[in-house]
């Protein structure tokens, strides 16, 4: 089985981390091998704690000449069978495109933290931001579905590093962790659970490595060293990795079910959590650190009788279509409140039949639950 | 290909995508020559390459496990795999353009931290694959297809640059060099550090023709001309060395 429950490197127990520490705990207590980063504020401190861990744990890190080596060191790393992780922010994200484009098309598992600041380009690298999510799906040159987590706490921080893990070796896809400057640099308790369940990926010696007879298939993984003359490349290759860059019918094939793969399983990937959503007439859609402001907000409004709930999107990408929809069709209206110009706000359009209103706060600060509370009155 | 090489080649790929007269395909025997001499089994090497013609000697010719990687970042994907699992032989085989242009900075980068990667540079002097652009070896006044009034630029001694960063083993031969290559390449695999071959091949479709330098054979036969041995270089003089390319073994941690 390639589920298997491992003992919690730290005792289990009560702990007062920053953000970024607990991405750090996370990626240790998930086995994480290799990492490979650059500093970036405000991510700088999972390097930083990194570099203290790991050297504890016996794992592998250091800190490379830019983003690009990064990535594509990590990448590196995963094909010689390490969980490879980095962490980076914005610019660094930026050009860590190319790179994750080569993760997606050779089926590579690595975890990406993005420490999200406000953007773009420099813009307020120590204050908050949510300006990269259309990017984690669509950065890179000809993209394909990919994971994309959201946490809210730094207690999710941790559970969904471990968990960002799991998604990348099981579906062999480059799993970002949309973390956000407020969350990563928020101290709070979280519990560290004594046991915790890891999926290690599946290798079938001698079967395709990127191949299968399903058009949405996950392929095992080999890993270098084991003797299979292994053969990786992101050009457009056949199930066993042979390039053949001008054959339609590979190309089709390896794009469909790249994409397949994915978008076929988002039922068992996608979580979300629903707060007083069975009789409200105005949902909030939301997710990341605006997701504290917004439960705030909504439970002030329901003591005062008002029926308003709250839909938390934990997985950003693959979105929650179907969710969205049902919600849609049982609500008057959504309210999406995002710190950027409007990117989650259009993919709810696509799929809830209500009325779909916009909040973009993009002054570098949380959205304060006072703001939301004023802009679901007006909207009652 | 030389029949007793053969089984270090892939089954079933059949011919090399190699223009005509290339030194690649030369190139691709010596290192392959050099791993048989050394008797290293292929199966504990891991062969990472970026993207240009040289990236296709180990893609997907060689039968051994293979990264075949991004414009650039061969040197940057081998460290991950080198420091994850270090019994892996690790053999970076890429071209001018891929490692010294946009790849410079990971080259130089490498250097410093002495990681224990065996870089072989195929120097054609130009972009080969993309139709024979500029690149920062083309030496100045030749003609390229972006340079149609001649290279206004010196191009950059990579074996100073990498020796410069700390390379433990620094090297530049030409493929018509053929035995001090092998040892060359045998040496840099015995080598624990950075190790960094310089391999000057011809490029005859596409930097040869723009230049007037005739035929392949041509080509290899201005190479025997113009390479002199490092210790023959130090007795001659200013004028004789004028046109001529200095090879030899530039560092050499190993003695």
């Amino acid at each position: 089985m390639a589920w298997k429950k491992v003992k919690s490197i730290l005792p289990a127990g009560n702990y007062y981390f920053s953000g970024n520490e607990a991405i750090t705990e996370g990626a240790v207590a998930a086995g994480c091998g290799y990492y490979a980063g650059y500093p970036i504020t405000p991510a700088t401190e999972i390097l930083e704690t990194i570099s203290v861990r790991f050297r504890e744990t016996g794992a592998v890190s250091i800190q490379m000449e830019d983003e690009i080596a990064s990535i594509c060191a990590c990448i590196g790393a995963s094909w010689a069978g390490a969980k490879a992780m980095t962490a980076t922010s914005g610019p660094g994200f930026s050009l860590m495109q190319e790179g994750i484009g080569y993760a997606v098309m050779t089926e590579t598992p690595v975890v990406i933290v993005d420490t999200q600041r406000a953007g773009p380009s420099t813009g307020q690298a120590t204050r908050v931001g949510s300006g990269d999510i259309m990017q984690a799906r669509w950065g890179t040159h000809g993209a394909l579905p990919i994971i994309a987590l959201s946490p809210w706490s730094v207690q999710e921080l941790y559970d969904q590093t471990i968990n960002a893990f799991n998604l990348a070796e099981k579906y062999r896809v480059p799993v970002f962790l949309m973390a956000e400057e407020a969350t990563a640099h928020l101290r709070e308790r979280i519990d560290i659970a004594g046991e915790i369940k890891l999926f290690d990926r599946e290798k079938k010696p001698g079967v395709a490595a990127f191949g299968t007879e399903e058009s949405d298939g996950v392929p095992p993984m080999p890993i270098f060293g084991e003797r299979e003359k292994l053969l990786v490349t992101g050009s457009t290759h056949d199930a066993y990795g042979i390039r053949k860059t001008d054959n339609p019918l590979t190309q089709e094939k390896l794009i469909v079910r790249l994409n397949n793969k994915i978008v076929n399983r988002r039922e068992e990937i996608i979580e979300y959590e629903e707060y007083h959503l069975k009789d409200a007439d105005i949902a909030i859609v939301c997710y990341g650190f605006t997701a504290r402001s917004s439960l705030f907000a909504i439970e002030r409004l329901r003591k005062e009788g008002e029926k308003v709930g709250m839909l938390r999107l934990k997985t950003l990408w693959p979105f929650a279509d179907r969710v969205i929809s049902d919600v849609g069709s049982r609500v008057n209206r959504i309210f999406v409140p995002e710190m950027n110009m409007g990117q989650v706000v259009g993919e709810v359009m696509k799929y809830a039949s209500c009325e779909v209103v916009p909040y973009n706060q993009v002054n570098g600060e949380i959205i304060q639950p006072n703001t939301i509370t004023e802009h679901l009155r007006r909207l009652l | 290909m030389a029949r007793d090489l053969e089984q270090y080649l892939r089954p079933g790929i059949g011919a090399t995508t190699f223009c005509p007269g290339c030194g690649e395909a030369i190139l691709m025997r010596l290192i392959l020559r050099a791993i048989d001499e050394l008797k290293i089994d292929i199966d504990d090497m891991l062969f990472v390459s970026g993207i240009g013609c040289a990236a296709w000697i180990p893609s997907p010719y060689f039968n051994a496990e293979t990264l075949h990687t991004l414009h650039g970042r061969a040197i940057a994907f081998a460290t991950g795999a080198k420091m994850f699992n270090p019994k892996l032989k690790t053999m970076v085989i890429s071209g001018d353009g891929d490692l010294a242009d946009i790849g410079g900075n990971h080259l130089i980068h490498a250097a410093r931290r002495n990681i224990d990667l065996t870089v072989i540079c195929a120097n054609n002097m130009n972009y080969g694959m993309t139709g024979g652009q500029v690149c920062s070896t083309t030496p100045q006044g030749a003609y390229t297809q972006t340079t149609p009034q001649g290279n206004p630029y010196r191009p950059m001694d990579l074996c100073k640059l990498v020796q410069a960063a700390g390379a433990t083993y620094v090297a530049r031969y030409s493929v018509t060099q053929r035995v001090a290559l092998i040892n060359s390449v045998e040496r840099a695999l015995q080598t624990r550090g950075f190790s960094f071959i310089e391999a000057l091949t011809p490029c005859p479709v596409q930097f040869g023709r723009r230049n007037q330098l005739g035929a392949p054979a041509d080509m290899l036969k201005s190479l025997v001309d113009k390479c002199v041995m490092k210790e023959d270089a130090e007795n001659l003089s200013l004028e004789e060395l004028k046109g001529k390319i200095i090879t030899g073994e530039f560092s050499d941690g190993c003695s």
